[in-house]
């Protein structure tokens, strides 16, 4: 297929923002909330979309998907104008917002399902097939007849994740999925993910603040910083752009000195007796199991943590980057 | 937190404008249903002219903020969730308390609600007011006594939540009953005898038909104290029986468990 | 056709849903009977006093109230809770609205049928019927079309008021009372003579905010009787015409709505 499942183009939005300057002027001044963006995405990619709190990535999912318009530049969803065929797209899209509900807050998750059957014009048979199908792999059986509003948010989140793909749609959107969810529903949701895109070739837009969503379901990164597209690649990539490593973190049973020279690694700081140090490591060259047996020749290990690059950590590496060049 | 007080205070203010703006819309209704009324009864019905029933018509809309019928559903969810028990637990009596917030919020809105809709009957059609101040002193006691016999008559019907899982559909019913009998929707006076004796039987025409007479000056002199005194006696009557309800309530949510 | 299956599913729903809390659903229908109830209370009692009020005798004046209260009702009914979309915007649940392949207001309105105020309009149409039966009214083939036409374009003329508030609310926000004055001020002012109002008024709820058409401009073509000034009686048969041009400018309003809130539009 040569159509894009998405293509921005310039894509801007902008803000009216007010608030009092003293007691009683006021001062209107525009926010660029979306600057500029210019990305595509080919039908069966995985791209995972990340950025700080405030950076504009809901902004742009809402332009995505119809729900706002932009104030310049243009967007093609699947081929559609998404302002214009709100509704058209809504057939071929499905959208889950981590903070919003799509369901029907009062009704039971059965009949919610139901509803959407009705409204996407699927054929009864066809309809109990496949959500069916899905109330299998998503596990959701134990709650079908449960009010929405009773559901915790696991199990909230695989409903919607469920409602969001009755319809087969060709893209599937999700607004930061894993949000509060412990880690077995997050694995058990990527997986699902991870089988549904493969099998079927639809098109993931993901964002999300956990790296490792994007490291278990995306191909492809995009980073949004202050509105501005800030890096469109692979993740590892990312890390090797900015040099933000995986950090290991340990506590040492008695004073020591810095750990400096363990192969693969570089010391970050360490406190002045040396109790807990941190090592930064760098994957390509070692693993953390060398470093650790390394450090266990010079030191007896307490306890030890390994801290993940955040996002915001990285992302802020990548502007401050992009800013020094 | 300046700011975020200033702008809630603007959203009510908002509200309050708006509703000040449907009072006023009402008023204008409801005074030309009046006048046409009086016109075809040839100038007055049950001792009200013109000039009275248009005066009538935009006192009811100015005043019935204040008083008002059911704005807080609070207590009611409260005693149905059982939370009632914290404020029980609280030092200052339940029953006076609510009253007296009662009392804070009718003396907030009566001035926002009440100067508009006065303001645009006086320029529309006229009011026939008083000119003496006696009136108006007896009607400002008959008010706060109104606003008070509400609130206890509401707070009343509130703990009916002790024993109906949904109160809600009852609160409709208060409503409407309330209005109609307490002179909202037409002059109790107006009222075919048997009406007017079972408003009589009830706290309601105390809540908005007898502050509007004193204010008009239609009761006077004793027989302004004496309405004065059946409001006195309704507010008596609903606070006790409000303790009384209040009592054997709590007790069953004692025995009960909530 | 599958678009009017998905309504169906969605009120269905909501209706069942209701209606499962049995004792609640009946006291508030009770409740809403009680509302019409007392409201006719009004015409009673003013009719205790008078003979006639703007032209009308009571059998004629309770027909103008029982078209009225029956029309305003069902879009109550149907379309009575748009006024809440301040509610949706502030939770932010308008957006899965503007996600699903159906028109934004059709869902908005399918999504809060209220049934539990279906007594008023029982009521009213009780009261239709005895007003019916009592009434002078000298039928022929061109009389029934309107009186069977009259519900059904007053019930959409006041839909159409309750979506033009609807539309209102991607403004006020916070003032959502203003059009309430507007939606049950028409209710109440259809409802009466309006031969009783002053001119601007009168003409304000007519060829502005077409109230008298819901009720008693049809009343007085149906009764033979003439029409106040600027109200000539011939009006009562235009009903139907009146629904369409306000429905034309609550759908535009409506539209001006969704662009605001989605942005476009400057």
């Amino acid at each position: 297929m040569s159509m894009d499942a998405v293509a921005a183009e310039g894509l801007s939005r902008d803000f009216v923002v007010r608030h009092r300057a003293g007691r009683v002027r006021r001062v209107r001044h525009v926010a660029r909330a979306v600057d500029a963006l210019t990305f595509r995405i080919a039908p069966g990619e995985s791209v995972g979309y990340i950025g700080a709190n405030g950076a504009g990535k809901s902004t742009t999912i809402k332009m995505l998907t119809g729900i706002l318009a932009p104030s310049s530049g243009s967007v093609l969803t699947l081929g559609l104008v998404p302002l214009r065929q709100r509704r058209d797209l809504a057939r071929r899209i499905g959208v889950v917002f981590g903070q919003r509900s799509q369901l029907w807050w009062d009704l039971p998750l059965a009949e919610s399902f139901r509803i959407l059957s009705v409204i996407h014009r699927l054929a009864p048979p066809a309809a109990a097939q496949r959500v069916a199908e899905l109330v299998e792999r998503l596990e959701l059986g134990s709650f079908l007849a449960t009010p929405v509003r009773q559901l915790s948010l696991g199990q909230r989140m695989r409903g919607e994740v469920a409602a969001a793909l009755i319809h087969r749609p060709a893209l599937l959107v999700l607004d930061e999925p894993t949000v509060g969810l412990d880690v077995l529903s997050k694995e058990r949701l990527r997986l699902f993910l991870r089988e549904e895109m493969a099998q079927h070739g639809r098109t993931l837009l993901l964002t999300t603040h956990d790296v490792d969503d994007v490291q278990r379901l995306c191909e492809r990164i995009l980073v949004i910083d202050h509105g501005r597209l800030a890096y469109d690649g692979t993740l590892p990539g990312l890390v090797d752009r900015v040099g933000a490593q995986r950090v290991l973190v340990v506590d040492l049973a008695g004073p020591a000195d810095a750990l400096h020279g363990i192969p693969g690694t570089t010391l970050i700081d360490a406190d002045p007796a040396g109790m807990r140090q941190r090592l930064a490591l760098h994957p390509e060259q070692t693993s953390a199991a060398a470093v650790l047996a390394a450090i266990s020749a010079r030191a007896t290990v307490r306890d030890l943590a390994i801290e993940e690059p955040d996002i915001e950590d990285v992302v802020r590496r990548l502007y401050a980057a992009s800013r020094r060049r | 937190m300046f700011a975020a007080g200033f702008h809630r205070y603007s959203g009510y203010r908002a509200a309050t404008a708006a509703g000040a703006f449907t009072n006023t819309v009402f008023g204008v209704l409801k005074a030309s249903v009046y006048l046409g009324a009086i016109s075809s009864a040839g100038g007055a019905i049950a001792g009200y002219d013109a000039q009275t029933s248009v005066t009538y018509a935009w006192l009811t809309q100015a005043l019935i903020a204040p008083i008002n019928v059911f704005a807080r559903t609070e207590l009611a969810q409260r005693v149905r969730t059982g939370d009632i028990a914290i404020d029980l637990a609280r030092p200052a009596d339940l029953q006076l308390s609510w009253l007296a917030s009662d009392l804070g919020r009718a003396a907030y809105v009566i001035l926002p609600r009440g100067l508009p809709p006065l303001l645009a009957g006086w320029l529309i059609t006229g009011l026939s007011l008083p000119s003496q101040p006696l009136p108006y002193l007896l009607g400002s006691i008959s008010v706060v006594l109104a606003v008070a016999v509400s609130a206890a008559t509401q707070f009343l019907v509130s703990l009916t939540a002790f024993w109906l899982i949904e109160v809600r559909g009852l609160i409709t019913l208060y409503t409407a009953f309330s209005g109609l009998l307490c002179g909202h929707l037409v002059p109790v006076a107006w009222f075919p005898d048997w009406l007017r004796l079972i408003a009589a039987l009830t706290p309601f025409p105390s809540m908005l038909q007898v502050p509007i007479d004193v204010l008009l000056g239609r009761l006077q002199g004793p027989d302004a104290l004496g309405a004065l005194g059946v409001q006195m006696l309704w507010l008596g009557t609903m606070l006790v029986a409000g303790r009384l309800v209040l009592f054997r309530g709590t007790s069953r949510l004692v025995v009960q468990g909530g | 056709m599958p678009i009017w299956q998905a309504y169906r599913a969605l009120i269905g729903s909501r209706a069942r849903a209701q209606a499962s809390y049995r004792t609640s659903f009946i006291f508030d229908v009770a409740g809403s009977t009680a509302l019409g109830l007392v409201e006719f209370g009004e015409v009673y009692v003013i009719f205790h006093n008078v003979p006639v009020l703007g032209g009308l005798d009571l059998n004629a004046a309770v027909l103008v109230f029982a078209l009225a209260n029956l029309a305003f009702s069902i879009a109550d009914i149907a379309c009575g809770q748009l006024d809440e979309i301040p509610t949706h915007l502030r939770a932010g649940t308008l957006d899965a609205v503007l996600l699903r392949p159906l028109p934004a207001l059709a869902q908005l309105a399918a999504g809060d049928v209220s049934m539990r105020r279906l007594g008023r309009g029982a009521f009213a149409l009780v009261i239709l019927v005895v007003a019916l039966s009592r009434a002078d009214i000298e039928w022929t083939p061109a009389r029934s079309a309107l009186l069977a036409v009259t519900p059904p374009a007053g019930a959409a003329i006041f839909a159409a008021l309750f979506v033009a508030a609807g539309a209102a609310q991607f403004w006020l926000i916070d003032a959502q009372e203003v059009t309430s004055a507007f939606t049950y001020g028409s209710g109440y002012a259809g409802s009466f003579s309006a031969a009783v109002l002053p001119l601007p008024v009168r003409v304000l709820f007519t060829f502005v905010i077409p109230a008298t058409f819901t009720a008693y401009l049809p009343t007085i073509a149906l009764l033979g009787l003439p029409g106040p000034v600027a109200l000539p009686a011939w009006l009562g048969w235009c009903a139907p015409v009146a629904a369409v041009l306000i429905w034309a400018a609550a759908l535009l309003g409506w539209r001006a709505g969704l662009r605001r809130y989605t942005g476009a539009g400057g």
